[in-house]
């Protein structure tokens, strides 16, 4: 058995990172990969499309039922889905109650000690859209990931998030030895994207590692609550998916140290490429807005 | 004497200065404002002894020094809530708080524990990782509910929330209002976090608040139809420490007042609800309740005077200042009741004077004891050498100045070290403080009592705690045992 590669998926929430990743692991096994998937979002849908039905027995859940998470088994809440992968979710409360956070890092907790992470080559978390507090970078923290994949998009709030997580990763990068493994870009179609991720990468100091371009037969698949992989393993998209699960296989290793920018060079950067006016820029025009209506 | 006051002045100045110099410089001027030697007053200012506000206090303790202060929770559960004796005080989150404040302070209460008097009683809802993931409100509505159906004669129940009800958003308000339309009795949620604020103090001005907001405003309660006489007055800030509580209503009563409410030492929820009924609001611990009393004036044109039942000077100038916001045969009361006791005090000094006269004391307590028990040493021809408070505020400091004289070492949230410090180098004949500080000073081969608890003792407010005062300093400082410190084996033949 190889070493156990432990990855992570960020990006701003509604990015595509529970669709990308699944569809990237479903490839990884194809691969004759072992994987095992932990999903950190409370709202429990990170393994939807590789058990093809939304996960019943979320860990928090079930250690609520039964009084505490001592009393859980492994076997309680680990599911095994398309070709073998392993599926578990962390579960949570909802929304706007008690602690999510403190949530993931009992799961996790829980996962590691009873020997979920034991005969797999990969372990892929997948985690809520934004780093809110100290139990959502769990698994950036104490050797747990050792590289991300951000999810990102050339639209301006999704690069402010990847932006926001390099600053994360960066945090603990010397101490817990996390590294940036790339981005991954899933194309929303807006002015020159693949440049913008790209450029965004070199900023990042990372490289993208793939440009996903947008096809709907995604949501075709998702409707039917199965990966591109297996819904359409002939289509262009499930070979996009390949690539992108052999690029990151490739990857191993290449992870880096993310050096993240200020805001004010990430709304430079919005400004070279057209997508942010600046404030002259602005002022004029609602000057020459205001002109036109006046006369 | 004015060459005794310079001497000691500058002797204290001079030890503050040994002992800053052991701190680093940027510790050693935080310090420096917390530390201060009771200084003259100026021209004209006749209502103080001495000058002794320091620059700073109610601040944050410096990390890496002991320092004696609670927190939040320890204010407004173990100080102002907690001895309410006909409601429950739920200590909300995970067990540890609650277990180490059982039993509550030594606030003494009448009426059978567990029936319907529930203050020595410790109530947890004993958080587990699942409440702190998914909230704690639900088993929060179990437990009222459990408590309601096993102590059906419990009038209220108060919600501490303990540190981590503030990190995860419990809404203890909605729970409180849902119950208490439920089970139709008071249910006050109190947002006493831990981590806010720098000592028990905040906790205190919490809990007021949470009195004011969910007790007095909530609803009429108990005062809806009560007629009152014009002799009504409510004590506030007087805890019942060892029954004091007890003797100081003894003698407010003797003199014609009525006492419709005791805050908050044996205190019913009724006497919390009339309150704003009364005349005269009676503030004996400032520090922990003067928030109250000032909302009482504003919104119920309830006055409010502070005085101090400890020892016989300042009983008597206290029952006097008391009977003069009342008709002459109050203040004529107040008279026969100071020449009652005369008698007793006499025997008491007789007793003891002679043993204790010229003994040197240091304090170091909280509230109001800083200032409150000077005289009453004074009485008894005694000589305080230093004082200070564990969580005091500017105020507390200025109010100081009416008791020390000029000379007197002064220190705020002081350091083990530097407490230690002082107590070698001034070597008084009695330290008063809490239960950390009793044993090493006792080591050190000086008496002590504890000023917080009485020792076990008390009680120590009004003219029947002046004699149980004297004979326990006595007690202390008068033990054969000091003079049993050396080893026999080092006695010169």
């Amino acid at each position: 058995m190889s070493k156990l590669r432990q990855i992570a998926f960020y990006g701003k929430g509604g990015i595509g990172k529970s669709t990308t990743s699944q569809n990237t692991l479903a490839a990884l096994v194809e691969m004759g990969q072992k994987i095992l998937i932990v999903g950190c979002d409370p709202k429990a849908d990170s393994t939807r499309l590789i058990l093809n039905t939304k996960m019943q027995d979320t860990v928090l859940h079930l250690a609520a039922e039964m009084g505490s998470v001592e009393d859980l088994e492994l076997e309680d809440v680990l599911k095994v889905g398309y070709k073998g992968i392993k599926c578990t979710e962390a579960g949570g409360p909802e929304p706007g109650v008690g602690c999510a956070g403190r949530g993931v890092i009992t799961a996790i907790n829980f996962l590691e000690e009873n020997g979920a992470y034991e005969d797999v080559d990969y372990v892929s978390y997948d985690v809520l859209g934004d780093v809110v507090c100290g139990g959502f970078a769990m698994p950036i923290r104490e050797n747990k990931a050792q590289e991300i994949y951000i999810v990102m998009s050339g639209e301006m709030m999704a690069l402010y998030a990847a932006n926001n997580i390099a600053k994360g990763i960066l945090k603990y990068a010397n101490s817990g030895g996390v590294r940036l493994g790339g981005l991954i870009c899933n194309e929303r179609q807006t002015d020159q994207e693949l440049e913008l991720a790209e450029a965004m990468a070199a900023k990042l100091g990372c490289t993208l590692i793939h440009f996903v371009p947008r096809d709907n037969i995604v949501q075709h698949a998702e409707l039917r609550r199965q990966t591109v992989i297996q819904y359409a393993p002939e289509s262009a998209q499930a070979a996009e998916y390949r690539e992108l699960a052999r690029k990151i296989h490739a990857n191993s290793g290449k992870g880096v140290i993310p050096t993240p920018i200020t805001m004010d060079e990430l709304e430079q950067m919005l400004m070279d490429f057209g997508i942010m006016q600046s404030e002259d820029d602005r002022l004029a025009a609602i000057a020459a807005t205001e002109a036109a209506a006046s006369a | 004497m004015a060459k005794d006051i310079a001497d000691t002045a500058e002797q204290n100045n001079k030890l503050i200065e040994e002992v800053l110099a052991a701190y680093p410089a940027k510790t050693a001027k935080k310090r420096a404002r917390h530390l201060n030697v009771a200084g003259a007053v100026e021209e004209g200012e006749t209502e103080i002894l001495s000058k002794c506000d320091t620059v700073k206090s109610n601040i944050k303790s410096i990390p890496g020094v002991m320092t004696i202060r609670g927190c939040s929770y320890a204010g407004s559960k173990g100080v102002v809530w907690g001895p309410i004796k006909d409601m429950v005080h739920i200590s909300h989150g995970p067990v540890g708080c609650g277990q180490y404040s059982w039993s509550q302070r030594r606030n003494y209460y009448t009426g059978a524990t567990g029936i319907d008097s529930f203050v020595t009683m410790q109530v947890t809802t004993d958080f587990q990782e699942n409440d702190i993931i998914f909230g704690g409100d639900k088993k929060l509505e179990k437990s009222i509910d459990e408590l309601n159906t096993l102590f059906p004669l419990l009038n209220g129940i108060s919600i501490q929330s303990e540190c981590p009800i503030g990190l995860i958003g419990d809404d203890i308000e909605a729970v409180s209002r849902k119950k208490n339309k439920d089970i139709g009795k008071t249910i006050v949620p109190v947002r006493c976090e831990g981590f806010r604020g720098v000592s028990q103090s905040l906790g205190h001005h919490i809990a007021n608040d949470t009195i004011r907001d969910w007790v007095l405003e909530a609803g009429e309660g108990a005062r809806a139809g009560y007629e009152g006489t014009p002799y009504d007055v409510n004590v506030i800030g007087d805890y019942n420490i060892g029954g004091d509580a007890w003797s100081s209503r003894i003698l407010l009563e003797e003199i014609g007042l009525n006492v419709i409410g005791n805050w908050s030492g044996d205190a019913t929820l009724a006497e919390i609800e009339r309150a704003p009924k009364a005349k005269l609001n009676l503030i004996h611990c400032y520090r922990s309740m003067n928030y109250i009393c000032r909302h009482m004036e504003e919104k119920h044109g309830v006055a409010w005077m502070e005085y101090n039942f400890f020892g016989p000077s300042q009983i008597e100038a206290s029952l006097r200042a008391i009977a003069a916001k009342f008709d002459a045969t109050i203040q004529a009361n107040a008279e026969a009741v100071i020449a009652k006791y005369k008698p007793l005090v006499d025997a008491v000094k007789a007793k003891y004077q002679a043993r204790l006269e010229g003994k040197t004391v240091m304090l170091y307590v909280g509230g109001l004891r800083p200032r409150h028990v000077i005289t009453a040493y004074e009485d008894l021809g005694m000589v305080i050498a230093g004082t200070g408070y564990e969580f005091g505020h500017g105020d507390d400091y200025k109010r100081t100045g009416e008791y020390v004289k000029e000379g007197t070492l002064i220190y705020d949230d002081v350091t083990g070290y530097e407490l230690e410090k002082f107590i070698e180098t001034i070597r008084p004949d009695l330290v008063g403080s809490g239960i950390k500080e009793k044993y090493p000073v006792q080591k050190m081969g000086i008496p002590f009592r504890q000023m917080h608890s009485w020792d076990y003792s008390g009680p120590y407010h009004g003219y029947d705690g002046f004699a149980i005062f004297a004979r326990d300093m006595d007690l202390a400082i008068n033990n054969p045992v000091w003079g049993l410190f050396d080893a026999p084996w080092k006695k010169s033949a």
